[in-house]
């Protein structure tokens, strides 16, 4: 069956059983990288994407639950040669050891940052708390987002997308 | 996947540059080669030299300068996400005196890189980087010799200039590329080839961004999850729901008729199904695994761990055995430590693709023994081992033997079955936490004692523990080849002798005791499925001997940092413990009120790599029994540093992976099944749980030897920990983890 999504601001025909939840259809079917399987079970964050502006684990969220929906992963952020704010924080940073959940962990802080430029540590870490992270990058991770919120509150503008 | 590893191969060598025998010798086998953890490796042809050159001599088995002037090296060595790819790059680039950007590394690949044993027990740098230093200075001694004889000049006349040029006094200058033409890098390694000094550097000790960070941080094929083969299947094992399970599938006839089923292979228990799209492949695993199971071996302990591993032979190693005049013991305490078994946790299961084609079989693995994997497949298929070629590609964070080396093999053996096709395997979640081999349960018994001048008289420590040594390096060490038919036996266990160690690591020592008995009882009967996890035998070895350390100190009535100077000489551990406490302002620590503390740990890692110091500060909750740390700051000494925020990021990671296994880490099991089967049955530190701060200092330790870096925290961490909530409560906790339950137990009626 076809479902239309519309992936980092471009419309795709998917043909995918509808309960395939988004992050096979991402990875399979759109050749996407930066959505991870980690878990399946939304207990990890690896999977992060935004849906309308809101964090979701993709690995949950079944395509059927996404027509006309807006869905933003990394690739949509920016890319190696222009990446957005919060990506260019955590290159900055060196905020990544093995990386696999980075991804995820830009994409729950862009989510943040786009609806409050300027959250307190303290919101930051409530935030970001569904996103594991192994290789214990927590602090780096904090220091860029809380960089880049600096950054983008100063301009005064919220976390931009490409 | 844009690149394709075979592509750039053929391209790189059509590429010209110095056409040369490929510089490297045979798979053979020689115990405790590279990484210290007994894998199989390459036999030594020449001691003198430093590093893994000791094994492969030759300089074009590390380095070739192209016409260009660019420089190729090749390390044995694996990224595992602790920035190896750009350390080795930074030692490359510094004593060929090559801008970064002229350097391309090549990490393991058993048909382009020296065998260097297992990337792991903190030796890339004692072993990779120490030997891409040397070939690298030699090259550029070679370099300096052809430019001297090409300008007509004395060898001392002539100077690099750090972009690839050699220039004379009278300012005529050669580049690298119109010497590479006629020079031969198929030459064997000298050992005193001049090296470049700290005062010159231009990339080594300066901080080069990482170099897989740009494509890790914007969704570009970083890992190999990402990889996307043309014609690639999907594949899942079947497999029941933990280790030593088995499922009682139904007719094959049946499974060969579910749809979306490509191919479903079965050989012995091991089953796998194969679909063209990952999810068809996923949904087919589920339904095949609702099928009844059974255990198929010895019931799981279900007692402590203490009770499981006494309860089991184990024969007796003497580490330490030292006896000296000293004073009367006028104190005496004894105590009891013990850690659970652990989980690797990787976030991203394990992974493998594999291609079987034209005769030839590739296997694409984030194992940390990428030629040991080429062994394994060669062993479990029956395959000549020239025909089998493994590249390693990134995963997520493993930590030891996670799930990498099991995977591996499956996808070899299920390429064998598509030909032409390449297989993508990735486990579940809960096939990682249920089937990967864990970190070993441990426990310690200690006993010391102090004289009235507050000397440490008698010190007396024994430990029990599994082997942590399992690495496959043949069939019968991975899961599906004890499952197929006829199986592979499993590899008795055996222990790694010291200095290296495996439960005994870090077991002796460091500091000046005149009398020491160490005994390691070694327990080779595996009663669940164990290999190495991050430090091995280091972390229980060094949380208990800095648990006691706090303890006499407060016997004493001393200070525990003073306490431990007092009986320490190394010059080295000693500035990391002064370091550390000053930047953490161990000397102003002032308890704020009840439930808030302060604690310390060090240790050199299996008292030849790197000096690690921890300090902590805790506030301890009475009613929840919650641990919060508040900051952390440590001082760690690797020798020669390379990438000084590369050191920095490893450790901040060593202390909260080490905090996350000893508050709230612990594997539980019923007698049939392994039940912490996902995150919320074996959680793992989040945001909200990290330290406020953590500050590392990294000393400057020019000339000194490189020393790998990645495990020297995790003893430190746990043992500042254990320490600091003594402080905070008074009540010293022994046996990891120091959950909230423990800890609220014994604290909250204080």
């Amino acid at each position: 069956m076809t479902s239309y999504l519309n992936v980092n601001g471009r419309q795709h025909a998917v043909e995918a059983d509808p309960a395939t939840p988004l992050l096979y259809v991402l990875r399979g079917e759109l050749g996407l990288n930066g959505a991870k399987y980690g878990c399946g079970l939304g207990q990890c964050g690896a999977c992060t994407v935004m849906v309308d502006g809101k964090a979701v684990f993709s690995c949950l969220m079944p395509v059927r639950a996404l027509a006309g929906r807006a869905i933003t992963t990394i690739e949509g952020l920016g890319d190696v040669t222009t990446p957005n704010p919060v990506q260019q924080a955590f290159q900055e940073v060196q905020a990544a050891q093995c990386g696999y959940c980075i991804a995820g962990m830009i994409m729950r802080a862009q989510s943040l940052l786009e609806t409050n430029a300027a959250p307190s540590d303290e919101e930051i870490r409530v935030h970001m708390q569904p996103n594991l992270c192994r290789c214990g990058t927590h602090s780096r991770i904090l220091r860029a987002v809380r960089s880049a919120s600096d950054k983008l509150s100063l301009k005064g503008s919220p976390a931009g997308t490409k | 996947m844009t690149i394709d590893p075979l592509l750039s191969r053929r391209s790189f060598l059509a590429s010209g540059g110095i056409v040369v025998a490929f510089a490297l010798a045979g798979p053979a086998l020689g115990q405790l080669a590279g990484g210290g953890e007994g894998s199989a490796g390459p036999p030594v042809l020449n001691p003198s030299l430093p590093g893994s050159l000791k094994s492969s001599p030759y300089l074009d088995s590390w380095i070739q300068i192209d016409p260009e002037g660019r420089a190729t090296v090749f390390t044995g060595k694996a990224e595992l996400g602790q920035g190896i790819r750009t350390a080795l790059m930074q030692v490359a680039a510094e004593e060929l005196d090559l801008p970064p950007r002229s350097v391309t590394l090549v990490t393991v690949d058993t048909s382009r890189t020296p065998d260097e044993g297992l990337t792991a027990g903190s030796h890339s740098m004692q072993d990779s980087g120490a030997a891409i230093r040397n070939a690298a200075a030699n090259v550029r001694m070679h370099l300096e010799r052809s430019a001297a004889k090409m300008l007509g000049v004395a060898v001392d006349a002539v100077v690099t200039q750090g972009d690839g040029t050699i220039t004379a006094r009278d300012g005529r200058s050669v580049s690298y590329a119109e010497i590479a033409a006629s020079l031969s890098l198929h030459v064997e390694a000298i050992a005193d080839a001049p090296r470049r000094q700290a005062g010159d550097f231009r990339t080594m000790g300066t901080n080069v961004p990482r170099l897989d960070i740009p494509a890790k941080t914007t969704g570009g094929a970083a890992f190999i999850q990402d990889m996307r083969l043309p014609g690639m299947l999907h594949a899942r094992v079947v497999r029941g729901p933990s280790e030593g399970t088995r499922l009682l599938l139904p007719p094959e006839a049946e499974i060969r008729a579910m749809p979306g089923l490509f191919k479903f292979v079965r050989n012995g228990n091991f089953q796998a199904v194969l679909a063209e799209r990952e999810w068809d492949a996923i949904g087919l695993m589920r339904a095949l695994q609702a099928s009844p199971f059974e255990l198929a071996r010895d019931p799981f302990p279900t007692g402590a761990v203490g009770e499981t591993l006494k309860g089991l032979p184990s024969r007796d190693i003497r580490i330490v055995d030292v006896h000296q005049p000293a004073g009367q013991p006028v104190k005496r305490l004894s105590s009891r430590f013990s850690r659970p078994w652990l989980s690797h946790g990787s976030i991203g299961p394990s992974c493998a693709l594999a291609m079987f084609d034209h005769d030839l079989l590739t296997i694409w693995t984030h194992s940390q023994g990428t030629f040991d994997v080429r062994r394994v497949a060669a062993d479990l298929l029956g395959m000549s081992i020239e025909k089998i070629r493994a590249i390693h590609v990134e995963g997520s964070g493993c930590y030891g033997q996670n799930g990498a080396d099991d995977v591996a093999a499956e996808a070899a053996l299920l390429a064998l079955q598509v030909p032409g096709r390449p297989v993508r395997l990735q486990w579940m979640r809960e096939q990682e936490f249920g089937w990967e081999p864990l970190g070993p349960g441990m426990i310690t018994e200690l006993s010391a004692g102090i004289d009235a001048n507050n000397r440490i008289v008698e010190w007396r420590h024994e430990v029990w523990s599994n082997p942590h040594n399992n690495r496959p390096v043949n069939a019968g060490g991975v899961l599906v080849g004890n499952e197929v038919s006829p199986p592979f036996p499993i590899p008795e266990g055996k222990p790694i002798p010291m200095p290296e160690g495996d439960g005994s690591r870090n077991s002796n020592p460091l500091y000046d005791l005149p009398n020491m008995d160490v005994v390691y009882h070694f327990v080779k009967d595996m009663p669940i499925r164990v290999s190495a996890l991050r430090s091995l035998g280091a972390h229980l070895n060094v949380f208990s001997i800095e648990s006691m350390f706090d303890e006499l100190a407060d016997a004493a009535g001393q200070d525990p940092l003073a306490f431990r100077l007092a009986h320490m000489a190394d010059e080295r551990a000693r500035q990391v413990m002064r370091s550390a406490s000053g930047a953490f302002g161990w000397k102003d620590r002032k308890k704020t009120g009840q439930f808030h503390g302060f604690g310390m740990g060090f240790a050199r890692y299996k008292n030849l790599g790197a000096h690690c110091a921890v300090f902590l500060e805790v506030a301890v909750n009475q009613d929840t029994g919650r641990i919060s740390v508040r900051r952390a700051a440590a001082s760690v000494d690797c020798g020669e540093p390379v990438s000084p925020d590369g050191i920095a990021n490893q450790v901040e990671g060593a202390i909260i992976q080490s905090l996350s296994w000893c508050t709230r880490e612990a594997v539980t099991n019923t007698g049939t099944l392994r039940t912490s089967f996902d995150w919320s049955e074996y959680p793992i530190m989040r945001f909200l749980d990290v330290p406020e701060s953590i500050e590392v200092t990294v000393e400057k330790q020019s000339g000194q030897p490189f020393l790998g870096v990645a495990e020297c925290g995790q003893g430190p961490a746990s043992a500042a920990l254990a320490n600091a909530v003594a402080d905070a409560t008074g009540v010293r906790f022994r046996d990891m983890p120091l959950s909230p339950e423990r800890v609220r137990a014994a604290i909250v009626t204080l």
